[in-house]
């Protein structure tokens, strides 16, 4: 299995954390893993982003344009931001929650979250919005985000990770107060849960 | 041996470990800081490990314990070997006993740094042997191959990993505890011929260093991580060659693994260039293309070669236009040199070609998402306070490193000048003694006042200037992931030590008005301000809270949709981010906000206060 990966989103939203538990559960099942993310002054509310390459002959973990097999996006600007990544064919998984960047607060020129998703929806054949804020109200906490997206993008099949794989590793890398929650958002988007 | 998903940091450290190191000194900076955090983490127990005050002090530490034959590496970015230049410098002519590896981070971009400087450059300006690591497992190997060297030698060597080394991650096979080296040393011992620099001496290892770079070059030149791969059989006939370094080797690797092999040189040693190996890369070749990050070292090296050796190669890269000068390398660009000069194209049936990727033309406008000071964060406070207080006089704020320099942002727009750690004093005191009539501010966090501010309040005092210092002091080094220092009074041995009280420190230096203010409290703030800039002299506020990120929130406070006259004046005086429009109306995110209450403050209608006392009807901030 040869798998790249692109997680995107707003410094502090959780995807260095949702790139760890990948490259856990990728490692688990033996497989050779490379990743970059961003860290350093972005990490302060800019845009972030990690790539993931999961397989045999890696020579670096960055991914070409075109290439990646999944994108997911944790804010619908972000996920437009890295669509040029997206390969024909790929599954993009986006949070349908938008975050103002202070530069558009400021301007007064707002910013439409909706206008990135309709964009997604035209460009992108498999496409999955999840309305992580209602997921988040249902489980209570917003911090969950990284772990709705995981499952989702898990339960579409398109990591080549199952909710197993992913299960064991936020056992393994989460403090132990937060597995329920986090076990909650993971289940929330299985087709098996009520 | 066992496998570890490791942050290339990561692996340098445990490969530190595993070479027996002594003592690892260094001070933070991206991307270099998670090395000694690691080697803190991961120690066995006969490790010392210490954040420096600076770069420089951190340099002298390291060399010190190599005079022992202790193994010992120093740990910076590549601006703070700047600072550690001058012992650098010296030390050249001195060398070690025991292995020394200054590991010192190159930035290409650049993503977390003021310069583009290129290490490489640093290693032949000081004839230090300079290894280039490509990827997490080669640098986790390199660095304990660096420590024999350094030995064999008896000279520091650098190792330069570049940020996206540091901070890439991969699977990495490491050695189990049982299979580290024990280094044992026979300490110090006394022979002032050796240790002790004067003229002759260095006049007489000048000689030396000069001959020894040339055995190392040759050595250099059987080094296995420095490397020719041939070209296949159909590429054979281009009579076309790459050569590469660092991680844009491995872009280079990829390309051509799917394009089909060019011949391929793999530079791990810039400095001494092996030259041998590059003659037997150019034998046969007509052209060859240079990829590398910062400036063109190779390209260089190789250039010289071809003329020393009256070699018909032309040499491309950047110095020739054909690669970009500034800025990092990406998997794409690199792709795309590579494609040109060898006159691929791009659709071969392996290669990844660039109509796959979806058309960006009709791609809506992508609102731009720089890094902003976080929701809470005290340094927003200090520089309304200050900004509230000077209205309307004739000022100027220097800046410095660290993340309030994320106040030169709008609205803020508090950071008229930053050049390096510690220069807004200088600057501020220059541009005082040339302008008279403009209040001077200096602002520094506490980390770098202490790293490299303090001489600057000395020549400041002693040379009569009239400014303030403002000291944003958040007791913690954030930028670079909230090290330690000697405010913190925490030590990466884990010790509790006495705080260095930097209000002390200024006294001992003999200013007169030193005054304490929480940030958060804003109106008290203003007030300091007005009082303290008034003083002649040198002044200084010390605006004291803590990093929010180290701190629990106190919740989230709401506007009061009744009370707001959506004048919008806590968005465009503070930019926080968790202040956002929404319908029209300005609102909270309750996600990012943390209850600092300065927008309550500075609300002119007190609509904004916690949720609880909003559904009451109650009074807001009075």
């Amino acid at each position: 299995m040869n798998k790249n990966i692109i997680l995107c989103g707003v410094g502090g939203q959780g995807t260095v954390l949702a790139s760890k538990l990948i490259a856990a559960a990728a490692m688990k099942k033996g497989l050779p893993v490379m990743s970059a993310e961003t860290i350093g002054m972005a990490q302060r509310g800019g845009s972030v982003f990690s790539h993931i390459r999961i397989g045999e002959g890696l020579r670096s973990p960055m991914i070409a344009r075109g290439t990646a097999d999944v994108i997911l996006g944790f804010e619908p600007g972000e996920a437009v931001r890295m669509l040029p990544y997206l390969k024909k064919g790929g599954q993009a998984v986006v949070s349908i929650r938008g975050i103002m960047p202070v530069t558009a607060a400021l301007s007064g020129a707002g910013y439409k979250s909706e206008e990135m998703l309709s964009y997604l929806e035209k460009q992108v054949e498999h496409l999955l919005v999840v309305d992580t804020e209602k997921a988040c109200r249902d489980i209570g906490s917003p911090k969950v985000l990284n772990i709705l997206l995981l499952g989702a993008a898990a339960h579409s099949g398109a990591l080549g990770l199952s909710d197993e794989d992913i299960k064991e590793a936020i056992k393994e890398h989460v403090p132990e107060k937060f597995h329920d929650m986090n076990l909650r958002a993971l289940a929330y988007t299985h087709p098996d849960t009520p | 041996m066992h496998k570890e998903f490791l942050m290339g940091n990561e692996a340098i450290a445990l490969g530190t470990i595993a070479a027996g190191v002594n003592l690892v000194s260094g001070y933070p900076g991206t991307p270099s800081s998670e090395v000694l955090e690691t080697v803190a983490k991961r120690r066995t127990s006969d490790i010392y490990v210490e954040w420096s005050v600076n770069e420089k002090a951190a340099m002298e530490v390291a060399a010190g314990a190599a005079y022992t034959g202790a193994r010992s590496m120093v740990t910076m970015k590549q601006v703070g070997l700047n600072v550690a230049s001058d012992p650098l410098m010296s030390l050249e002519y001195i060398g070690v006993k025991g292995g020394m590896v200054v590991l010192a981070a190159d930035d290409p971009g650049p993503i977390s740094s003021q310069t583009e400087q290129d290490t490489r450059h640093f290693s032949a300006f000081s004839k230090l042997p300079c290894f280039d690591p490509s990827d997490p497992q080669e640098a986790y190997e390199m660095v304990q191959e660096a420590f024999e060297y350094s030995e064999k030698y008896e000279t520091p060597v650098f190792l330069r990993p570049t940020t996206r080394v540091c901070h890439g991650y991969a699977s990495i096979t490491v050695k189990d505890e049982a299979e580290y080296k024990v280094h044992n040393f026979e300490g110090f011992t006394k022979d002032s011929g050796r240790w002790v620099i004067f003229p002759r001496l260095s006049y007489q290892n000048h000689i030396k260093i000069e001959a020894r770079n040339q055995t190392l070059a040759d050595d250099f030149s059987e080094y296995s991580r420095n490397r020719i791969y041939q070209a296949c059989r159909k590429n054979v006939l281009l009579k076309k060659g790459i050569a590469s370094g660092g991680i844009s080797f491995t872009y280079a690797l990829e390309t051509l693994e799917e394009a089909g092999m060019a011949k391929l040189f793999k530079v791990s040693t810039p400095h001494p260039f092996p030259e041998r190996l590059a003659l037997s890369f150019l034998e046969g070749l007509t052209e060859v293309l240079c990829i590398e990050e910062l400036d063109p070292v190779i390209e260089r090296e190789l250039t010289y070669i071809c003329g020393k050796y009256h070699l018909p190669v032309k040499i491309y890269g950047k110095l020739t236009g054909h690669v970009k000068n500034a800025g990092e390398n990406s998997r794409d660009s690199v792709q795309e040199n590579i494609m040109q000069f060898l006159g691929l194209a791009s659709d071969s049936p392996n290669m990844v070609s660039a109509d796959s990727a979806l058309s960006t033309d009709s791609m809506p406008s992508l609102p731009v998402r720089p890094p902003v000071l976080c929701a809470g964060c005290p340094h927003r406070a200090s520089f309304c306070a200050v900004k509230a207080a000077m209205k309307g006089k004739k000022t100027i704020f220097c800046g410095d490193i660290g993340c309030y320099t994320l106040g030169n942002a709008m609205p803020l727009d508090m950071v008229d000048t930053c050049l390096c750690m510690g220069a807004g004093l200088g600057i501020a005191q220059g541009v005082g003694h040339m302008e008279p009539d403009t209040t001077c501010f200096a602002f520094v966090g506490d980390s770098t006042f202490f790293a490299s501010a303090i001489t600057g309040v000395i020549n400041a005092v002693y040379n009569q200037a009239d400014m303030t210092l403002v000291i944003l002091d958040n007791s913690t080094t954030a930028m670079t992931g909230h090290q330690p220092h000697p405010g913190t009074g925490r030590t990466m041995m884990g010790e509790i030590v006495q705080k260095i009280n930097i209000e002390a420190v200024l006294r001992g230096i003999g200013l007169k008005v030193v005054e304490i203010v929480n940030p958060l409290d804003y109106e008290a703030s203003v007030e300091c301000v007005k009082r303290v800039a008034w003083e002649p002299g040198v002044k200084a506020i010390i605006f004291k809270a803590p990093c929010i990120a180290l701190t629990k929130p106190s919740g989230s406070l709401a506007v009061s949709p009744d009370k707001c006259i959506n004048c919008r004046k806590c968005i465009r005086e503070l930019g926080c981010p968790a202040l956002v429009i929404s319908e029209k109306q300005v609102s909270i995110d309750s996600s990012l906000c943390t209850g600092c209450s300065l927008c309550s403050q500075i609300c002119p209608v007190n609509a904004i206060c916690p949720p609880a006392e909003k559904d009451k009807g109650g009074v807001c901030h009075e």
